[in-house]
């Protein structure tokens, strides 16, 4: 029988594109304004942690696309995302979201997984709903 | 680069490689040498938490969302000692007849399939639950089925000692669910069989398998392997190939078989499902007890799709349903109140469904939703909210349709609201676990990979034994239909050994 092996540190995707990456959680799950900071932190592992098997190509579209959303809503509202408010933020994320293009609808798809991936994800998100299966099944409700 | 030899080599470990190792497991009384080379770990009953993230990080490839070539898709395929029987339901369904007379597969009959299948009824406890370990999420199917005269039917389960945590796509926390995990594996250890876990099958190159074997990460979950971490070359007389439909196809192309066989990797079908969800006004027992007892596959013919009860966790709910916000979060929150039923369509082969590879050999899965699973997903959304409707839902999400919170008062209009336009692939959130075909039964090269025993044609020293063997979709849960094509393909090489080894 081998033993255990230390994981090699990798370097943070959402580090350079944390604001925007804030803002949008928020605006996908408008709850998220009440995480603290230890929570914000619990967020972003996972979904940093789920990065980590992707592909390096795909966690630069990644932080590219999360760029785009931030400097788009420059041209029509004069402010980049994060500075903008809850139904403008919506706005954008709609277009995205219905956008004729098919490869930008499926952007758009990926960046609302990882929000949602790192809001419910987490422990607390799922008691947050109400969510607490127990192993014990049956036994522990009757 | 380490090397090994043994006579016979199965790569992968679930429905049809745990299979596989236990019918040819006699053999090893006789000095037959058998080796199961697993990519997954084998985790201690202790390490089944029943916690989302972590475990579907352990079992799943890719944590459950292995992404198509057009990102429309996730797929779901487990890689653990088990393989995806680790994390199914443990819904046990025979073939259906009509199904294998349209695959029309020479030298395969429905009467021998459905025997073979039988024996796995009985090896791995299958049978109906009884009534009273039915949640209200299953028995508000039921209701609704029964409302609208739609012919229910309940799932045969494989588990033993059930008590209903609801986390079978977890890992039964409790080790109720008699996957090749908990049945075929254990007893062909027993007999001889060694199974090496976080071992990961590169190529095979004329009775030469190239592998590598990890090390366990720190904080990772599984046994580590008994191998230690490095290169292999495993010299074997027998491969038998149970990668499962994404990686067997796979496996087959990097080791250069394409080249004789045109069709390896096509004809992948898949089940394309999405969640409904709808909201009861009051909370029901929904993460309590089996979440799958009950399907419908009256429209399956008619309208190309299935319905089954389910019970997903927080992630994988939230992410299947479409839209954010408000709308989106407001059923997140009442969670407790919510009935789920998975919409699956039944797709057929499509030309530019296939698996092939990348330029590191990683497998790529193509596909795109033909207008049959379209209207499919389509229809069997609408079913569905009809269906809750039925059973008391007071609001539905109707993923295709242009707002999909529908309200009970617009039940009426279901038909007008859900809309082929409205399915925007990119937008909906797809995924599948049924994934078949990319190595099919058939008669020729021309038409196929394998005979009908599993040989891939030309090279008689090479099987496939696993649900990449499907020459069209099953049109329903795989797992017994893959243990009796297994089990025939081990039948052959036990027939055939001495000319083999």
């Amino acid at each position: 029988m081998r033993g255990a092996t230390a994981k090699e540190p990798s370097r943070s995707v959402l580090a350079p594109v944390r604001v925007v990456f804030r803002a949008v959680v928020v605006t996908v799950v408008p709850d998220a304004k009440q995480l603290n900071e230890p929570s914000w932190l619990a967020l972003e592992a996972l979904v940093e942690d789920a990065l980590e098997i992707r592909p390096a190509a795909l966690r630069g579209q990644l932080q590219l696309f999360l760029r785009a959303i931030e400097w788009l809503p420059v041209v029509r509202y004069g402010r980049t995302f994060a500075a903008l408010g809850d139904e403008q933020r919506s706005r954008v994320l709609r277009y995205l979201q219905d956008h004729p293009v098919e490869r930008i609808r499926c952007g758009f798809w990926g960046l609302r997984t990882l929000a949602l991936l790192g809001y419910y994800g987490r422990p607390e998100g799922a008691h947050a709903i109400d969510y607490a299966p127990d192993p014990r099944g049956w036994e522990a409700v009757r | 680069m380490k090397c090994r030899s043994y006579d016979i080599v199965i790569i992968g470990s679930g429905a049809g490689g745990g299979t596989v190792a236990q019918e040819l497991s006699p053999l090893c009384r006789d000095g037959v040498r058998i080796a199961v080379l697993e990519k997954g770990p084998k985790l201690r009953d202790e390490e089944f938490t029943g916690r989302e993230v972590e475990m579907a990080k352990a079992l799943y490839e890719d944590g459950g969302g292995f992404l198509t070539a057009e990102q429309t898709m996730t797929l779901a395929f487990g890689s653990a000692y088990g393989g995806s029987t680790v994390v199914y339901t443990g819904t046990s369904l025979l073939p259906p007849e009509r199904v294998l007379q349209r695959w029309s597969v020479p030298g395969l009959s429905f009467a021998d399939v459905e025997q073979r299948a039988r024996k796995y009824v009985a090896e791995n406890n299958v049978h109906l639950l009884e009534k009273a370990l039915i949640n209200e999420n299953n028995r508000l199917f039921v209701e609704g089925c029964r409302q609208l005269h739609y012919r229910v039917q309940q799932f045969p389960v494989n588990l033993k000692g059930c008590r209903g945590s609801s986390l079978c796509n977890l890992g039964c926390p409790n080790q109720a669910k008699q996957g090749t995990n908990r049945v075929q594996l254990p007893r062909a250890e027993r007999n001889g069989v060694e199974v090496v876990t976080r071992c990961d099958v590169q190529r095979i190159e004329n009775k030469k398998i190239f592998a590598r074997v990890s090390e366990k990460l720190i904080g990772s979950k599984g046994e580590p392997s008994t191998w230690e971490a490095g290169d292999y070359q495993i010299d074997a007389k027998v491969v038998v190939v149970c990668a499962g439909a994404v990686n067997s196809p796979a496996l087959l192309l990097r080791s250069g078989f394409g080249r004789s066989l045109p069709r390896l990797g096509h004809g992948f079908t898949c089940h394309p499902a999405f969640i409904m969800v709808a909201e009861h006004s009051q909370p029901i027992t929904n993460a309590v007890g089996h979440p799958k007892s009950f399907y419908l596959d009256q429209f399956a013919e008619s309208n190309h799709f299935l319905l089954e009860t389910c019970m997903y966790f927080p992630f994988v709910t939230a992410k299947a349903m479409v839209g954010f916000g408000e709308e989106h979060s407001r059923f997140m929150r009442v969670f407790p109140r919510l009935q789920m039923i998975l919409v699956l369509a039944c797709d057929e082969v499509d030309d530019h469904n296939r698996v092939t590879i990348d330029g590191n050999g990683r497998p790529v899965v193509h596909y795109r939703f033909t207008p049959e699973a379209i209207h499919g997903l389509v229809q069997g959304a609408i079913t569905a909210a009809k269906i809750s409707f039925a059973a008391g839902a007071v609001r539905a999400h109707v993923p295709v349709s242009h707002s999909p919170t529908i309200e009970r008062a617009e039940a009426e209009r279901l038909d007008q609201i859900a809309q082929n336009a409205e399915f925007k692939p990119g937008k909906l959130s797809i995924s599948a676990a049924h994934l078949q075909g990319g190595c099919a039964m058939g008669s020729s090269p021309k038409d196929s990979v394998t005979d009908s025993y599993g040989r891939v044609h030309g090279i008689p020293w090479l099987y496939v034994a696993d649900s990449s063997l499907f020459p069209n979709s099953l049109e329903i849960n795989p797992y017994l239909t893959i243990m009796a094509l297994a089990d025939r393909v081990a039948e052959t090489i036990r027939k055939n050994v001495n000319a083999l080894l």
